[in-house]
């Protein structure tokens, strides 16, 4: 018996010993600079469809052409996942795209190469984008495009309830006057998902946000923002706002293509899932109402990464350059609907696409995302406790957020 | 058991041929248990008639070592698919780690039992949402093993009759969802128990309003206690609110899984009972005829032959079944994953989820190992408990089987 296990605890050291040697972990010492003329470069996109693949292939291409160095680019089937195991492995792809709730994670381990430094005009870039893809004062990584939240109305339906285009609701009571002219048989006034990155905008709208600026600091049990989901909680109450699981979607812009929506909340990839599922069904986008603190809306991004670890590192800015230039961005944006993230470019963008006005207006007020290292599921848990809000007391809601926020700024810093 | 004793008939005292060796050593490697050569092969020769002989120890031995050999390529992918990653887990369980370096080098803060407390004993965010996805799996595992033990076993007994026309036909229908596609399965079940979806059309033609399941957050024991009065399911008050567990009050804990859950523990009973009805099916088939004849020739009826004489035989397939149903129900995953990632309201949250999303969401990999290894000592108390309960009460010798 003895032996026995002293065999099987000899067998396991040496297995341990085995795989612990040769494992592909490595050291964490300074990744050696490829200097030749002729490099080759990785590039892992998560894409939401064909379109956008197609044109990131080409635009990855042409640089190819123009400078002389290779370009591999690769669509992620899970994007944290293989990301994560990449830089556990050492072996990140060169150039990637960051989603803006991962942003933090990777800058906080270190996996990012902060290039911000070595781009001459990045003041171009949306200074909210900027400030939420920096990470100890330091613009990480440029956003490779953005989208804001609009209201899109069902003309149709708008029509239907005897409203006209002068209707079109600029504050929160005139949102709640037509939202309850809308609602009625099947259709609701408003539909949108409970989650923060839509109903986050009316507690901008009434001056309030989850952080401040810095994101330093917790600021969620302001009374601005108890204000502004008590907003939402009387619309909930009154049947014009519901959420999209109460009338069987998924997405606001499923509730709008069905009819079951008069109004939804959505951002840019709108256009593209309309005119791809519901072509028929005619909607406009105007600016969201102002609420007591002046107009508010929610800005997304996703960043274009290079890697810490990567051998590449002045190609791999170089190619970030060229794909985030005005030039690429309109092209990017023709084919797959995003807004440029340079302000410079957003007027000849709204110049192109005319339907896209509200969108580019609101980039100029939009709040940026929530970066902060560990805050994915504490947003999360926000989202969740949303869900019940029209059961809650708002201030509860968001003491548990201030204080499970106030728990992950701790343990990240 | 009856190996032991073909094997000894099978090697008349004398029959010490060296032929024999290599055939019994390698016997348990079939078997795949690495014990096994030392107790087969010491049982047999240390028996009377050859306790005397002194070279059979150096033969004994070479038995060992022919043994090992054998099994040596299953204790080495064991080693290095199983062992090895489990001990890696656990360490990284022990570390601050956020999945960038190498958990090995030192480059990641040690953190000891931190990832542990802030589970099991700290106030947070963390601990309450691991008591939440505790609380679903429990009512999970409470419906769904008795469910489908219960289920596979009727089907079993069904399909076991000889009388019955069509049995074949209705085992390949009985054990079809078993061999769907858990993923395929869920995505179906999103689609049938939608708020318009069949299940509500159907409940609606005999004028019940079916829930909108999936979105539902609301635990059906509070429901049952709303509708008979005793508590506001909006409001609750009183004893259960006040006092908490984990950070969860006793009225979160006793509010019973979410209707949404009510439809995972549905889908779970109606894919596994295939498969448990097969194992049932196969035991029942091993039951001796003579068993059976004799218990009718004593005149017992229908309802004793199955309490006194089948059930008794079918203990240890029982056992079998309730072990990997609870083991397999604790893990729950992929329908999880596909039907809803924890909502409505974090009701469908499970460790095995929470384990994954701590990992790959929040880069938090030593929490997420930390979940994993909690569910792993919790998995081996169930089966330890469940292994006691469900001894030989008469053996009385306290042989275990």
């Amino acid at each position: 018996m003895t032996t026995r296990t002293a065999a099987a605890i000899v067998s396991c050291a040496a297995l341990l010993a085995a795989t612990g040697c040769s494992s592909n972990f490595g050291s964490g010492s300074k990744t050696e600079q490829d200097t030749g003329s002729r490099q080759h470069l990785t590039v892992l996109i998560a894409t939401s469809g064909d379109a956008e693949t197609k044109s990131v292939k080409d635009a990855a291409a042409a640089y190819a052409k123009q400078s002389g160095n290779s370009v591999t680019v690769e669509v992620a089937k899970d994007m944290n996942q293989q990301l994560a195991q990449s830089f556990a492995g050492h072996k990140p792809p060169d150039v990637f795209y960051v989603n803006s709730d991962q942003f933090a994670n990777y800058a906080k381990a270190g996996s990012l190469y902060a290039y911000g430094d070595r781009i001459k005009d990045a003041d171009d870039f949306s200074a909210q984008l900027r400030t939420s893809f920096s990470y100890d004062g330091k613009l990480v990584c440029l956003p490779k495009d953005t989208s804001t939240l609009a209201l899109a109305v069902n003309t149709d339906l708008w029509k239907k309830a005897g409203l006209t285009e002068n209707d079109y609701p600029t504050t929160w009571d005139e949102l709640k006057a037509v939202a309850g002219k809308l609602t009625k048989g099947g259709v609701t006034g408003l539909v949108t998902t409970n989650e923060y990155q839509r109903l986050g905008v009316f507690m901008k709208q009434a001056g309030g946000w989850v952080t401040n600026p810095e994101q330093s600091k917790m600021t969620s049990d302001s009374p601005q923002n108890a204000e502004g989901l008590g907003f939402v909680r009387s619309l909930l109450k009154s049947g014009a706002l519901k959420y999209a699981q109460q009338v069987d979607t998924s997405w606001g812009g499923e509730a709008l293509g069905k009819g079951k929506a008069a109004m939804t909340i959505e951002g840019n990839w709108l256009t593209g899932a309309m005119k791809l599922d519901y072509p028929n069904v005619k909607y406009k986008m105007v600016e969201l109402p102002a609420g007591p603190s002046g107009k508010g809306t929610l800005a997304f991004s996703t960043c274009w990464g290079v890697a810490a670890e990567s051998a590449h590192r002045t190609a791999a800015v170089d190619l970030v350059k060229y794909l985030s230039s005005a030039k690429q961005q309109l092209t990017f944006a023709d084919a797959f609907g995003v807004m440029p993230s340079r302000t410079s470019t957003l007027d000849t963008y709204a110049r192109q696409e005319p339907d896209a006005k509200a969108w580019v207006d609101s980039a100029a007020y939009a709040q940026g995302p929530v970066t902060i290292a560990g805050f994915d599921k504490v947003l999360s848990q926000f989202n969740t406790d949303l869900q019940t809000l029209s059961t809650t007391d708002p201030k509860t809601i968001l003491a548990a957020l201030q204080r499970n926020g106030e728990q992950a700024l701790t343990k990240g810093n | 058991m009856s190996p032991r004793t073909t094997r000894a008939t099978q090697n008349p005292p004398g029959d010490a041929s060296p032929v024999s060796r290599p055939h019994k050593a390698g016997n348990p490697g079939t078997t795949g248990s690495p014990d096994a050569p030392d107790a087969s092969g010491g049982s047999g020769p240390t028996t009377a008639p050859h306790a005397g002989r002194a070279p059979r120890a150096g033969h004994r031995h070479a038995d060992g070592a022919w043994g090992w050999l054998f099994v040596s390529p299953m204790v080495l992918v064991l080693g290095l698919f199983l062992v090895l990653p489990i001990l890696m887990a656990l360490w990284v369980s022990l570390l601050h780690w956020d999945g960038q370096s190498n958990p090995f080098s030192g480059q990641a803060e040690f953190a000891g039992l931190d990832n542990y407390r802030s589970l099991l004993t700290q106030d947070g965010l963390d601990r309450t949402l691991f008591a939440t996805s505790l609380r679903n799996t429990a009512y999970y595992v409470l419906l769904t093993v008795p469910l489908q033990t219960a289920l596979a076993l009727v089907l079993a007994l069904v399909v076991n009759q000889r009388m019955l026309r069509g049995r074949s036909a209705l085992r390949t229908v009985f054990f079809f969802p078993s061999v769907t596609s858990s993923i395929a399965v869920s995505t179906v079940f999103l689609f049938l128990f939608q708020g318009s979806g069949a299940v509500n059309t159907m409940l609606s033609w005999i004028g019940i309003k079916g829930p909108n399941w999936f979105a539902d957050p609301r635990g059906v024991l509070s429901l049952l206690l709303g509708a008979l009065g005793l508590v506001d399911p909006d409001h609750p008050t009183g004893v259960l609110a006040s006092h908490s567990f984990m950070g969860l009050s006793w009225y979160q804990w006793l509010s019973g899984p979410s209707v949404a859950m009510c439809t995972l523990i549905l889908l779970a009973v109606w894919t596994t009972s295939g498969t448990f009805m097969l194992i049932f099916l196969a035991a029942l088939q091993d039951i001796p005829r003579e068993l059976e004849e004799s218990a009718a020739i004593e005149g017992v009826n229908r309802f004793q032959m199955l309490r006194y004489v089948t059930l008794p035989a079918l203990r240890p397939v029982l056992f079998l079944v309730l072990t990997l149903g609870l083991i397999a129900t604790w893990q729950v995953f992929d329908q999880v994953y596909v039907m809803g990632q924890g909502a409505p309201g974090n009701t469908t949250l499970t460790p095995a989820f929470l384990s994954y999303s701590a990992a790959f969401d929040d880069a938090d990999f030593g929490q997420g190992a930390a979940i994993a290894f909690v569910l792993l000592a919790l998995i081996l108390c169930m089966t330890a408990l469940q292994r006691w309960a469900l001894r030989e009460r008469n053996a009385g010798t306290g042989r275990n089987r």
